[in-house]
């Protein structure tokens, strides 16, 4: 059985040792003649602007972690889809009990204001 | 190919319980929305009921073992007893919580609800009969423990000590998948008992197997705070409110406590010679770090938590004998220290008050003096735990130690005892400044005639648990013949 996995080992072999010769052979024969200008940090060919690290609403964590809940949900569904008629009525039975539990969350949610944005 | 599985209504009878208290814990937190705050009462009264509820249907099983979902739901014995202890724990949690919570602020629905959920989660992982619905449990228990950890949302340092659970958490839950994959990989099959059956005597030198076990026993360790996996016990019984302490204490134990014998006794069964080598450095640095540790604990929360780890390598003692003796002595041992350690943590929450948490060792000193009767509650609570006769904590220690002498461990006993006699110190530290000391001031116990009740039963269930130890050996012997 290990024998099969030789073809992906060889791939990351070469994928490896391919990626570490290209940046060594840039680093070993490119010029470099580093100037002060060179090293300071550039935004399109202007001074930086702005620091790169910015603060953002916290409520966006709120909204990522529902948005990931029911994101896993659908992409869950997928699956059950497009095994429907080999499951059968169990199945369907067993997905709308899942379905019912994810309503309940989402009924408190909204009713907890989480949806609301102010 | 049609991979339909099979439910029928005899596998549904076997989950009633599990299936009722998902639905009232759904069907109370939409109740809890609606309920304007004078009203929370009613939340936690339902969920109550719906406790009480659980434990009959659960007392309403049949005795002897059966299987159900093809061999992924097990109802035993043990399992029915282990639900029925669960449940009187989460229901005395309540209880005792009521009054902490309210004079916090911190009464709100979501407490009970994740409460709930966590028993539900102790359920799962109590009767499961395969690896994935044991991680289904473990899951569902440890996300409402994180949560509950975090329930005081305004304290940073229940906020750190729930972030550093749920990182660590999250990182032995890894392990614990990890090594049951493996374990799939070497064997494969998820199924407890086809695992039983299929592994043999060579199970202990086979290499692909012990790597899985050895990540399965990281995960394990870790969720009981077993040394070296015992980093965050003190920091999470510190940092939580006192009511979830008291939570986190105790029922989740026997959840754990099922969680070693379904997998290593019953699984892994033929691989005992691997699982002992383990458990005896997991048990041995237990006892050792968690009572030499607690001696040094100015914070009572966190000897208690120390007093945890000594107490877990106990019960892993008796996990490691391997033998039907060794396992009854260990369930023995989980049951009664589960009572014990609801019992000191209540303690706790009764001098606390608002504003203020009776955490530290000098905020019981002269306790006698205010309130004797509590302070021999206490007393009862602290002598049993070390161990001393006639309190039901001798009986446990007097077992677990025989059953690892039977099978040859009298190093291992002597070990044991050595380190009670050095935990008997901090336990009986308690004693001395509640009796001896001159009282702390603004010292009272706030508690309401409830609380104080229960307490008192609680604290006198380990006297009489101790003089009548026969009434609780015979259910453990009939859990685990």
């Amino acid at each position: 059985m290990l024998a099969e996995y030789l073809p992906i080992l060889i791939f990351l072999g070469v994928g490896t040792g391919l990626g570490l010769v290209l940046i060594a052979l840039g680093f070993l024969l490119g010029p470099r003649r580093p100037d002060a200008e060179k090293l300071s940090p550039y935004e399109c060919g202007f001074e930086a602007f702005e620091d790169s690290r910015m603060k953002f609403d916290v409520r966006y964590y709120l909204v990522a972690i529902l948005f990931i809940l029911f994101d896993l949900e659908i992409a869950f569904l997928f699956p059950w889809a497009v095994s429907l008629d080999e499951i059968g009525t169990f199945g369907l039975v067993s997905m709308l009990v899942f379905l019912a539990i994810l309503v309940v969350g989402f009924i408190y949610e909204w009713k907890k204001g989480a949806l609301e944005w102010d | 190919m049609n991979t339909t599985p099979v439910a029928g209504a005899a596998d549904f009878a076997l989950v009633a319980p599990e299936i009722f208290l998902l639905c009232a814990a759904c069907a109370i937190l939409l109740i809890d929305l609606w309920l304007p705050q004078r009203l929370r009462q009613v939340t936690y009264l339902l969920s109550l009921v719906a406790l009480v509820v659980s434990a009959v249907l659960v007392a309403g099983l049949p005795g002897e073992r059966m299987t159900a979902f093809g061999g992924t739901w097990i109802s035993d014995p043990v399992a029915k007893l282990l639900k029925l202890v669960t449940c009187g724990t989460v229901a005395a949690v309540f209880l005792y919580s009521r009054d902490y919570l309210l004079a916090r602020g911190l009464f709100r629905g979501e407490y009970f609800v994740l409460g709930l959920f966590a028993t539900l989660g102790i359920f799962v992982m109590v009767s499961s009969g395969s690896l994935l619905t044991m991680y289904m449990g473990i899951e569902l228990l440890a996300l409402s423990q994180y949560a509950l950890v975090a329930f005081d949302r305004d304290s940073p340092v229940a906020a750190e000590s729930a972030m550093k659970y749920f990182v660590l958490g999250a990182i032995a839950s890894g392990a614990l998948l990890y090594g049951i994959s493996i374990i799939y990989g070497v064997t494969g099959t998820f199924d407890l008992d086809e695992l039983a059956a299929g592994l043999d005597g060579s199970a202990a030198t086979n290499v692909g197997l012990l790597f899985g076990l050895a990540f399965l026993m990281a995960g394990i360790a870790f969720k009981f705070g077993a040394v070296p996996f015992h980093m965050w016990v003190p920091d999470v019984y510190h940092g939580a409110p006192t009511s979830v302490t008291l939570f986190l204490g105790a029922a989740p134990k026997l959840a754990y406590f099922a969680l070693a014998l379904r997998v290593l006794a019953e699984g892994l069964g033929s691989a005992v010679q691997a699982w002992q080598d383990m458990l005896i450095v997991l048990a041995v640095l237990s006892l050792v770090v968690g009572n030499l540790v607690a001696v040094a604990q100015t914070n009572l929360k966190r000897m208690l938590a120390y007093s945890t780890i000594s107490n877990v390598g106990f019960i892993l003692l008796g996990i490691l004998a391997g033998t039907p003796d060794g396992y009854r002595a260990a369930l023995f041992y989980v049951v009664t220290y589960v009572i014990m350690a609801v019992g000191s943590f209540a303690m706790i929450v009764a001098l606390s008050r608002r504003g203020f948490e009776a955490d530290r060792i000098d905020d019981f000193r002269g306790l006698a003096q205010k309130s004797p009767w509590f302070a021999w509650m206490m007393l009862f609570l602290m002598v049993s735990t070390a161990g001393v006769p006639p309190f039901v904590g001798f009986f446990a220690k007097l077992y677990v130690l025989q059953a690892i002498v039977d099978v040859g461990f009298v190093w291992l006993a002597g070990v044991a005892v050595l380190f009670s006699v050095v935990g008997a110190f901090y336990y009986l530290r308690i004693v001395k400044v509640m009796f001896f000391d001159e009282p702390a001031p603004g010292l009272a116990v706030s508690a309401s005639g409830s609380f104080r009740f229960l307490l008192s039963v609680n604290a006198l269930a380990v006297l009489a648990l101790g003089l009548f130890s026969g009434a609780l050996l015979d259910a453990i012997n009939r859990a685990l013949p």
